[in-house]
């Protein structure tokens, strides 16, 4: 697969194949592991907002960028797992969809979208999922709705 | 025709007062009209229209053409509906009673639960996603520790392995016992939330009793369970053991034979292994298509290759097949708990680590370090190192995967839990479309959602 | 009073309180499960702890046949306004039960998602407490509920603090009605 997809980092993440690819082989990766690897099922796709990141989790080499789209592929036959993170910008949180090699992650892709803002190119349906339509903003952002909100009480003077 | 609207419409409408076919007039005789309603035929007929009446002639282009008009009909399910599982949405199209498509429309119990998870510690953690899938909390909170030991790099002792397997396989039959019962309730067999619950009830007492909760029971913590087993927990687990054979063997005799069970549900919902694995199914939906994957078999974690049990799989992919699965797999749940107990080691029940499990209550009494070990431990947590992992298991729906990333802080930087409800209830749109409409109710039921968890 | 001429035992009573006694007696609870606590409203339902002791094993799927909601759960920004909307659809008289703490206050869910309290978007008249409540905690809350219902506490105090739907019958002497 190296000399498939040059750039791509491999790291072992406690006893986890990881593999790190470009976000513009991000198809070709899919296909490739689909096709050619016999990885049945891409079981989880997710999102990571790095903003705020302290310490680097992943290893050194990788040109960090503000969001990671994470896949988890499964292979059935081999019954091996193999997860593929890719780096995307914030001033171009586009990918591109795997749902035509998947079409499981149809509900994942929106999701990630919905909660981070991350588009997936040419996607079927790509609304909002889990807020409501008219939501402002993307939740899981960590620079977006507070995890917490002050508790309020009955009889307080504050706004409520 | 109010004079306020006339104008409005006075484009589209126009109004004709000459017949344009030529119709003769038709006299209006109060004798005939009153001689037709007495008689059974004449009163069926209609009366031909007076053609001086006035006729309304629609020229706009605002009107579909006939050809146009679309006989499907948009039929709206839920969020508020007995059988949608909670507040699960379903948009169908209707071509009469069967449908052509459905849609699934989630997020109406959207909980936030992976931004609060970033605020809590990990020692909190687990009581955050105990809540996800609130019919088999024990999967999320086992799935949820195992992710933070793989990060902390813990090895887990026996016992609590053991204690561990016992409690996840109980609560797989609650979970499979609530799915007994609300399966039939949906499907009519009304009877069954009572058997279900019947059994259920005693699950969840056995669950109290060890765990001190019915429900959302935040009992597996990392580094082990948070108590050990209680006194007399043997012959607790065997009675309940036989009582929910007994019940078990009585749903069999009740519905798998019963011809208007078989009628309702056998072919109904069909979807077979290729769509199954596009669609990201897994889990008892997958296991109803003949493909045998559970991962207690094929990734074995906990001690899941030490003991015995059968994965229970069939070839036809319906609604019947489903049902079947989940009650035999009840029974081989049983068969590890009967290992379970047999087999129980000796010995720690957590880790033996004061950074990481809190020390017992009396030694808070005499030792100052552990008074410190224990504040430490409630206020800010541990930390966990750089680091992230995706851990996956089987609970009682299917794949539940917890992809965990550390910072080195005490609270996870990111938490996200792979909800196999979110990804079954995609299979919906495969296996209703061109079904009757009764039968999507199946469809919906036999996958099993749990909204909590599709949501998060 | 002249009742002294009625040769027959009988009992006296206000026509309130026999109306309070048939409406606590059959309280039919709309389904409204949204979260873990349905689960445990099921339980209290199903054979073992058995609601119909008390005329409510009933759940109706139609708000309008229903006078009891139990919001049994968490409510989201998104289901808040389709809870209140099966609220406007029960009749009159009805009441509301917030099931656990995450319809009472959100819980440990003090986040984005969720409403804090669902007695921003209803008024409650009975707050169950626990995560989830078992369901002899429920019961306890329903119970508490039939007492209210009974002594006419709930309208009385809906009568001052504007709660409710706001309904007011007159009566023919020109007093207003008690309900």
């Amino acid at each position: 697969m190296l000399e498939r997809f040059p750039g791509s980092i491999f790291a072992d993440s406690h006893g986890q194949v990881v593999v790190y690819v470009d976000r513009a082989v991000w198809l070709d990766v899919a296909t490739f592991l689909r096709d050619e690897e016999q990885f049945t099922q891409c079981v989880d796709v997710t999102a990571v907002d790095l903003i705020v990141a302290s310490s680097r989790p992943g290893p050194v080499g990788v040109a960090t960028e503000r969001f990671e789209v994470v896949a988890n592929f499964l292979s059935h036959p081999r019954n091996r797992r193999i997860r593929v993170i890719t780096e995307v910008p914030a001033e171009d949180p586009t990918v591109a969809s795997l749902t035509n090699l998947y079409p499981g992650l149809n509900f994942a892709e929106r999701e990630v979208y919905d909660m981070f803002g991350v588009e997936f190119s040419d996607h079927p349906d790509l609304t909002r999922i889990l807020m409501p339509d008219d939501w402002d903003g993307f939740p899981l952002r960590k620079d977006d709705a507070p995890a917490r909100v002050p508790v309020t009480f009955k009889g307080d003077p504050g706004p409520r | 025709m109010s004079e306020q609207t006339k104008d409005s419409v006075d484009e589209v409408i126009e109004v004709v007062d000459e017949d344009p076919l030529d119709r003769p007039e038709i006299e209006d005789d109060p004798e005939e009209r009153r001689l037709e309603a007495q008689t059974d035929e004449g009163a069926q007929q209609l009366r031909p229209m007076d053609p001086r009446t006035r006729e309304l002639v629609l020229t706009g282009g605002q009107w579909p053409e006939v050809e146009d008009i679309d006989d499907t009909m948009i039929l709206n399910i839920g969020p508020q509906h007995p059988s949608t599982h909670g507040v699960l949405r379903i948009m169908m199209e209707l071509d009469g009673e069967i449908v052509l498509r459905a849609k699934a429309i989630v997020g109406y119990l959207h909980t936030g639960m992976e931004k609060t998870g970033e605020e809590l510690t990990y020692v909190q953690g687990s009581t955050n996603v105990t809540r996800m899938d609130y019919a088999s909390p024990l999967s999320n909170e086992l799935v949820f520790s195992m992710a933070t030991e793989r990060l902390l790099d813990v090895e887990v002792p026996e016992r609590a392995t053991w204690i561990r397997m016992l409690l996840v396989e109980l609560n797989r039959i609650a979970s499979h016992l609530l799915f007994q019962a609300t399966n039939g309730l949906d499907l009519g067999a009304v009877s069954m939330i009572i058997y279900g619950w019947r059994e259920r009830e005693l699950t969840l007492r056995l669950l109290e009793t060890i765990t001190g909760l019915r429900m959302n029971n935040n009992f597996i913590r990392p580094g082990g369970v948070a108590a050990d087993l209680p006194d007399g927990w043997r012959d607790d687990v065997l009675e309940l053991c036989t009582a929910v054979e007994r019940g078990v063997a009585e749903y069999d005799k009740l519905l798998s034979e019963n011809p208007i069970w078989r009628e309702r549900t056998v072919g109904v919902g069909l979807i077979d292994t290729q769509q199954a694995l596009a669609l990201n199914v897994t889990g008892p939906i997958l296991r109803s298509t003949g493909f045998a994957w559970d991962l207690r078999k094929a990734q074995p974690y906990l001690a899941y290759d030490d003991v015995d049990f059968d994965v229970i799989y069939t070839q036809n992919g319906d609604v019947f097949d489903r049902y079947q699965i989940r009650l035999y797999e009840i029974l081989e749940s049983i068969k590890i708990v009967r290992q379970c107990v047999e087999r129980m080691p000796p010995g720690d029940y957590r880790v033996q680590d004061r950074k990481i499990t809190p020390p017992p209550r009396a030694r808070i009494d005499e030792s100052m370090e552990a008074l410190i070990h224990h504040f430490k431990l409630f206020t800010e947590g541990f930390r966990v190192p750089p680091g992230e992992t995706y851990v996956a298991i089987e609970s009682p729906r299917g794949e539940i995967g917890c992809y965990l990333v550390s910072d080195g802080t005490a609270k996870p930087y990111r938490l996200h839990i792979r909800g196999p409800s979110f990804y079954n209830l995609q299979a919906m749109d495969a296996m209703v479309p061109g079904g009757m409409f009764a039968d999507a109710v199946a469809v919906v039921s036999s996958i099993d959602p749990i909204m909590g968890e599709v949501d998060r | 009073m002249g009742l002294e001429s009625v040769s027959h035992n009988f009992l006296t009573g206000r026509v309130e309180d026999l109306v309070n006694w048939a409406r606590k007696s059959s309280v039919w609870p709309a389904t409204f499960g949204l979260a873990c606590c349905a689960i445990e409203m099921m339980g209290a339902g199903a054979a073992h702890y058995d609601l119909s002791r008390w005329g409510m094993e009933i759940f109706r799927a139609s708000p309008r046949q229903a006078d009891l909601m139990i919001v049994a759960g968490r409510v989201s920004q998104k289901m808040a306004p389709v809870l209140r909307q099966v609220y406007d659809q029960m009749v009159e008289p009805k009441w509301v039960i917030s099931m656990g703490v995450c319809a009472s206050t959100g819980g440990m869910f003090n986040n984005y998602a969720i409403v804090q309290g669902v007695d921003q978007v209803v008024p409650v008249d009975v707050y169950v407490p626990g995560c989830p409540p078992g369901p002899e905690t429920l019961m306890h809350g329903i119970l508490t509920l039939h007492e209210q219902i009974q002594n006419g506490e709930i309208f009385r105090r809906r009568e001052a603090t504007g709660a409710g739907a706001g309904i007011q019958v007159d009566q023919r002497d020109g007093a207003p009605s008690p309900v």
